[in-house]
């Protein structure tokens, strides 16, 4: 639409620098196919012990596939009592889904309002937005814990969602985009007799979706995958998220492989879809913006 | 994340072509409540979720402050010195000198060098780069797990001890001992594996950015395609990139905690800042006073560390890929 991000899929044009010929064309591909196999071990890893039975994962002699597939492993992380994996899922849901919704709501107001606002203080608010940039989030977990704690929203979605709306980085990234859209659109919008809010939602917006698009993914994935926080936060078992109750396997008594690689699988599966859908965007977003988080 | 971009606040003209037939005060009433519409929410929120902690978490560092959040009694500077002559606090400084000083130069050779590999592809490019990629998606936790259980497990099922017992080497303990140090090759692959593919697409982005020309220009020069382009065109080009990349990877480098906290999680040894101060403030002794005090320390530190690589690296001053 009304972005134009570096075209990654296009291939480098044929300049007319020698290559290596054949031989250099086969090491080009060698290379690529050992670094594929590489990075897709562990993805493998995961499918082969989650369909696997333990005996079989620490057998004397190492499977690279199970003698038969284990489809009843699915169930098993959902059957275990020791964490309530199916609640973990559902807060992870909950979390990532609201967290998305409001940083994409409250950030990109807030970016508009400063590239596009006309106030005499603007700048003055815009650099207090930078100054945070300064210290990372993570950092300030500490105060974070206990401001949220004495307003009593430890263990509660309130506690895990709303602290993390507030990210100056996702503000400022709306603030570059909103600086670079096309100014007559608006104006033809205030033309048409509408103000700041009605041009904002009814032209702005519309025309922005491939941006939103892209901060929407990394900010699921973000959310999805966060854990210090979570881990923070959630004190009792019924506020875990996924995260929290992965690396709670880590650690208990009796290790169940299979059990605990399904359930690794499962964490992982939305993501690996909502990738896989989204990856243009978010290539796109990540070429433009140059961040996640 | 450029110095560029400060200009253009407050410089936009008022909308001329609407102010013509309304009084110019009720314009600019109009748009001072329109800035606060839009920008109110955030800048709430920002005041109590970001300012307010930091300025608590100052002001508790200088009282003693232990199972309550509510400071009871002024302590000065007792709890920076405590923190300072703390020895896991201060070993944990030494944890991330170390582990920036693997991580940062390892992710940005690999991701410079696959996005080399894949920009020269010709087939299977959209493949290699969405596997490359693939795995920016997994958490930390995820992966520290797979690695601890299941590649580096230390006993005889792991995949690493098993190919090593191909060539007939003993099995290796990865993570129970920090001599010999072996669980830094664990820490450092997993984010190698984990942030690789972000950074290679920042890459491939830059690398596009070169103008033809310049190899063109070369190759008439009589430069060599190889190692001579990439040493006096590539690498210079991708100048403005390769700056933001590695303070991108020191800063994350700062906030490791996952993969640590997950990997090594009853080692006394091998822990960076956050893991100590998570182990401060939410460990069993609850001091909310000495983990302010390393909070403060630690923002004081990486945006020392911010501030002067960007002085010296000249943050910004190559613009190409933006």
């Amino acid at each position: 639409m009304t972005i134009t991000a570096p075209d990654i899929d296009k291939a480098a044009k044929p300049v007319k620098v020698k290559r290596g010929g054949v031989i250099g064309n086969t090491g080009l591909y060698i290379a690529t196919g050992v670094a594929t196999v590489l990075f897709l071990i562990p993805f493998y890893l995961i499918v082969r012990n989650a369909l696997m039975t333990d005996p079989e994962i620490t057998g004397e002699e190492w499977k690279w596939f199970p003698t038969s597939i284990q489809w009843g492993n699915i169930t098993e992380p959902f059957d275990d009592v020791t964490v309530d994996f199916a609640r973990s899922l559902w807060n992870s849901v909950v979390v990532a889904v609201l967290h998305t919704a409001g940083i994409l709501l409250i950030c990109s107001m807030a970016g508009y309002g400063l590239a596009r606002i006309p106030y005499r203080h603007a700048n003055k608010v815009f650099y207090a937005v930078l100054a945070t940039l300064m210290v990372p989030t993570a950092v300030t977990f500490v105060p974070s814990f206990v401001l949220v704690s004495s307003l009593g929203w430890v263990d509660s979605y309130r506690g895990l969602i709303i602290p993390g709306l507030f990210s100056g980085f996702t503000c400022f990234l709306f603030r570059q985009y909103f600086l670079g859209f096309p100014k007559e659109l608006e104006e033809a919008a205030r033309v048409d007799g509408l103000g700041y809010w009605g041009a904002y939602w009814r032209v702005v917006v519309p025309n922005s979706l491939n941006f939103f698009a892209a901060i929407a993914t990394i900010t699921f994935i973000n959310g999805w995958n966060a854990f210090l926080w979570p881990l923070v936060i959630g004190q009792d078992p019924s506020a875990w998220t996924v995260q929290v109750a992965l690396s709670s396997y880590m650690t208990n008594q009796t290790v169940n492989y299979h059990l605990i690689f399904m359930a690794t699988a499962i964490s992982i599966l939305p993501l690996i879809f909502v990738f896989l859908f989204l990856q243009r965007w978010l290539v796109q977003g990540i070429a433009q913006t140059g961040i996640k988080g | 994340m450029s110095t560029t971009t400060t200009r253009g606040v407050a410089k936009n003209p008022a909308p001329a072509k609407v102010s013509k037939d309304r009084p110019r005060r009720g314009l600019r009433a109009n748009s001072t409540f329109n800035f606060w519409l839009f920008t109110g929410p955030f800048l709430i929120g920002l005041v109590i979720f970001v300012f307010v902690p930091i300025g608590w978490s100052v002001w508790l560092s200088f009282f003693e402050a232990r199972f309550t959040v509510t400071p009871s009694q002024f302590v000065g500077f007792e709890n920076y010195a405590a923190i300072l002559q703390d020895e896991d606090f201060r070993n944990s400084l030494v944890t991330f000198t170390v582990f920036a000083a693997f991580i940062v130069p390892a992710t940005w050779a690999l991701s410079l060098g696959l996005a080399l590999l894949v920009n020269r592809l010709r087939f299977m490019r959209a493949f290699a780069r969405s596997v490359f990629f693939l795995p920016t998606a997994v958490s930390y936790v995820a992966a520290s797990l797979i690695w601890k259980m299941s590649i580096f497990n230390g006993v005889r099922f792991g995949l690493a001890n098993t190919v090593l017992s191909w060539f007939g080497v003993e099995n290796i303990a990865w993570l129970s001992s920090p001599d010999p140090p072996w669980y830094w090759l664990v820490i450092v692959t997993v984010r190698l594996w984990l942030q690789s593919g972000f950074y290679m697409i920042l890459f491939i982005a830059a690398l596009q950015n070169i103008p033809r020309e310049l190899y063109e220009a070369a190759s008439l020069d009589g430069a060599k395609p190889g190692w001579q382009t990439f040493r006096h065109i590539t690498l210079p080009q991708l100048r403005a990139t390769s700056t933001a990349v590695i303070l991108l990877l020191l800063v994350a480098a700062y906030q490791a905690f996952d993969e640590f906290f997950n990997l090594l999680p009853k080692a006394t040894w091998g822990q960076p800042p956050l893991v100590e101060l998570y182990k401060m403030a939410l460990g069993e002794n609850q001091n909310y006073g000495a983990g302010s005090a390393g909070a403060v320390v630690l923002t004081l530190l990486i945006c020392a560390v911010t501030l002067l690589q960007g002085k010296i690296m000249g943050f910004g001053r190559g613009e190409e890929s933006k």
